[in-house]
């Protein structure tokens, strides 16, 4: 198991020095100039080459990416002499748009993405799998139909649509909400709930309109195995039969599904921050990339892989938890 | 005689499907006495599994329709309760199956398994259950008893698994045992070796066992009666040496073969019959054997295939489901098969 773990840790950091080289060969063939973005309108040539220099846009690709890595791992200076300024570790970047180090800006935003993204998967997990599990034991009855009708309704409405909904109708039609600003939770923790529980139900109605799809299919499938039959063949009451040996198989496999859609989430709610004004990573992405702030971009994406792929992980372990025929090898 | 302690009487079963209505079991009747061994064979979806379903009470009576009479020790199962024949289920009557990988939880241990039927129907602690895992473990067979509690289905070998299913299915002493084709997916040596515990097991706790299987040569290693199912329905019944000495329906000797003999190898399977099975679907009219029939052109007026026959009785015992004239029946057999004319006692001892 240890040994395992090392070495599943060690591919990780394989994957994520892949990635970032692909990143910074991707970003190197785009026509983003970026001293040019920050130079402004009195640009000469002879501040863009200071700007560029500064943050190293001078130098050869291979140059600039050990500079990144350096930065990750032992922080770096930009610029020279009394204009010098130290990035400390983790260096993410430096963004000349937004005069701020990446890692700052990623400090400040992840926060707020990750309340947003755990408070919806604890919503979403909840809702869909109760009416997952429903739908399965109401199979082919109006139960089943209604919430499987629902579901793929709410499953085909774009997430921006499904966001724009509540806010017409919760905040707009009926005001029974007003609009409200990200706050954190220690300074205020009503409005904190406030800015977020629309939010969060975006992002739980479109995750678990997914999920009691997925529930309800898992537990049909399991309720059909022989089992199955076999704990009701031992007399176990009905309660035990499908609460016990049928959740136990059943819904297993959603812990990977859950795992993998939560990482994905902590990697910036794009359209759902968006739309609420959340001052999340998403945000933060979507605005780097209609700015070209190619540093920012890359420590989001950096963050947004780890977090996929750090899931993966943490999720193969727990199955092997879970599955008793799962062998860590 | 006294009365049986399994009755069944004219049990159907019947799943509305989207082609129609399916009756895998349409009116069967037969008895086990305690002490007994019944044996059910007949082809595949001829309705075997279903009837043990049907009288362990796992059929679904929400998505199909259960009718006749199902009796255990006098009680009436079908119009009983949900929760009362659950309360049986796994402590009078109990239940292994073909397939006893997918037959177990693969996320439980042994242990937790077997403790789980323990506990359900006997209020002792979680230890004295554990105990009494591990003595049935020990009794059928199983090495090592302590070790394979703590372990999972997929660690043990396909024939340990089946004998964890006789173990878990042992546990409450039940009166009744169903084994559904419990060797099927073993391997020969294997399959010998379940069959000598089963049939020890049996003499030991003095067990009534329905036994289904497509072997015949545990048949006759085994059953006292048998029970020949085609299209749902019993064709002929009666004891092993009816079943094997005086056959008298044509199904029955297609089943039996060329070597219909009580000393025919273990590991005879039953003789592919030309034809396939019926359609349960939309059932003949007459006999649902006749599209593969050979004989029936020797019953008069078409009966065949106008008129269903009935099960008659042949001795209080031996029942048999054609419209054959009994002593045509007699003679066939005798000219097919080459048994009728030997005497069952003569051989038998
Ligand atoms: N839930 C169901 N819905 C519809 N048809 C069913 C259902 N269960 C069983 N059947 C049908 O009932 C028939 C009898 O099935 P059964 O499993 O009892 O056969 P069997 O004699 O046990 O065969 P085998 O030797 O293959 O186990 C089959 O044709 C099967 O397709
Ligand atoms: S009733 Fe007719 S068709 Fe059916 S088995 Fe007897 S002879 Fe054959
Ligand atoms: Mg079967």
């Amino acid at each position: 198991m240890g040994a395992y773990i090392i070495r599943r840790l060690i591919a990780m950091a394989g994957m994520l020095v892949t990635l970032s080289v692909i990143v910074f060969l991707l970003f190197s063939v785009l026509p983003a100039d970026p001293a040019r973005l920050v130079c402004g309108k009195s640009c000469t040539p002879s501040i863009i080459k200071a700007i560029n220099h500064k943050f190293g846009y001078d130098q050869p690709l291979a140059v600039q990416y050990k500079e990144f890595v350096q930065g990750i791992f032992v922080g770096r200076t930009y610029g020279e002499g009394k204009a010098a300024f130290d990035c400390h570790v983790p260096c993410l970047g430096y963004s000349f748009l937004r005069n701020e180090d990446v890692t700052t800006l990623i400090k400040d935003t992840l926060p707020i993405t990750a309340q947003l993204a755990l408070g919806g998967f604890v919503l979403w997990i909840l809702v869909g799998v109760s009416i997952g599990i429903v739908a399965a034991l109401k199979r082919g009855k109006w139960q089943d139909r209604t919430i499987m009708g629902a579901a793929l309704v709410g499953y085909s409405f774009p997430s921006f649509f499904i966001a724009l909904l509540l806010i017409f109708f919760v905040q707009i039609k009926f005001a029974v909400l007003g609009f409200h600003s990200y706050t954190s939770f220690f300074d205020s923790p009503a409005e904190w709930f406030k800015a977020l529980v629309l939010p969060w139900i975006a992002v739980a109605m479109l995750y678990a309109a997914f999920y009691s799809r997925l529930t309800r299919n898992q537990m049909l499938e399991t309720l059909g195995e022989d089992y199955i039959r076999t704990a009701r063949a031992k007399g176990l009451r009905e309660r035990t039969v499908i609460g016990k040996h049928g959740l136990r198989a059943g819904l297993t496999p959603i812990v990977t599904a859950a795992g993998l859609d939560l990482a994905g989430l902590l990697g910036g709610a794009l359209i759902i921050e968006q739309v609420f004004a959340l001052p999340g990573l998403g945000r933060l992405s979507v605005d780097s990339v209609t700015t070209s702030d190619l540093p920012v971009i890359t420590g989001t994406v950096m963050v947004a892989a780890f977090f996929i792929i750090l899931a993966n992980l943490v999720v193969d372990l727990l199955y092997a938890v879970i599955d008793p025929r799962v062998r860590l090898a | 005689m006294s009365d049986p302690f399994l009755q069944v009487k004219d049990l159907r079963v019947q799943f509305p499907t989207e082609d129609g209505v399916v009756s895998a079991v349409d009116g069967v009747d037969f008895a086990v006495a305690k002490n007994k061994v019944l044996a059910i064979v007949g082809e595949s979806g001829s309705g075997k599994s279903v009837t043990s379903q049907a009288i362990m009470g796992l059929i679904n009576r929400k998505t199909a329709k259960v009718t006749g009479e199902i009796r255990l020790d006098g009680e009436e199962l079908l119009t009983a309760r949900p929760e009362q024949v659950r309360s049986l289920r796994g402590k009078r009557m109990a239940m292994i199956f073909q397939d006893p990988l997918s037959s177990l939880h693969p996320f439980y241990s042994i242990g937790k398994q077997l403790v789980e039927a323990v506990n359900v129907h006997q209020d002792v602690s979680r230890s004295a259950a554990m105990q009494q895992a591990r003595d049935m473990l020990d009794r059928v067979g199983i090495p090592n008893p302590d070790r394979r509690l703590k372990d999972y289905p997929h660690n043990l070998s396909g024939g340990m698994r089946q004998r964890v299913m006789i173990a878990m299915a042992l546990l409450n002493n039940p009166e009744l045992l169903i084994a559904d084709e419990p060797t099927t997916a073993l391997d020969v040596t294997v399959q010998a070796q379940i069959i000598n515990l089963l049939r020890d097991l049996q003499r030991e706790f003095g067990t009534a066992i329905i036994l289904i299987t497509h072997d015949l040569g545990v048949v006759a290693d085994m059953a006292d009666d048998v029970v020949v199912m085609y299209g749902g329905r019993v064709v002929e019944r009666g004891s092993i040496d009816d079943i094997y000495y005086r056959p008298e329906m044509p199904y029955t000797w297609g089943l039996l073969g060329s070597v219909p003999r009580m000393d025919a190898g273990r590991n005879e399977r039953l003789q592919p019959i030309p034809g396939q099975p019926p359609s349960l679907i939309r059932l003949p009219k007459g006999c649902v054997f006749r599209p593969r029939c050979a004989y029936h052109e020797l019953v008069p007026g078409n009966r065949c295939d106008t008129e269903r026959p009935d099960l008659l009785p042949v001795t209080p015992e031996h029942a048999v489901r054609c419209h054959l004239d009994p002593a045509q029946r007699r003679e066939i057999a005798a000219e097919r098969l080459g048994v009728a004319t030997a005497d069952p006692a003569m051989e038998d001892k």
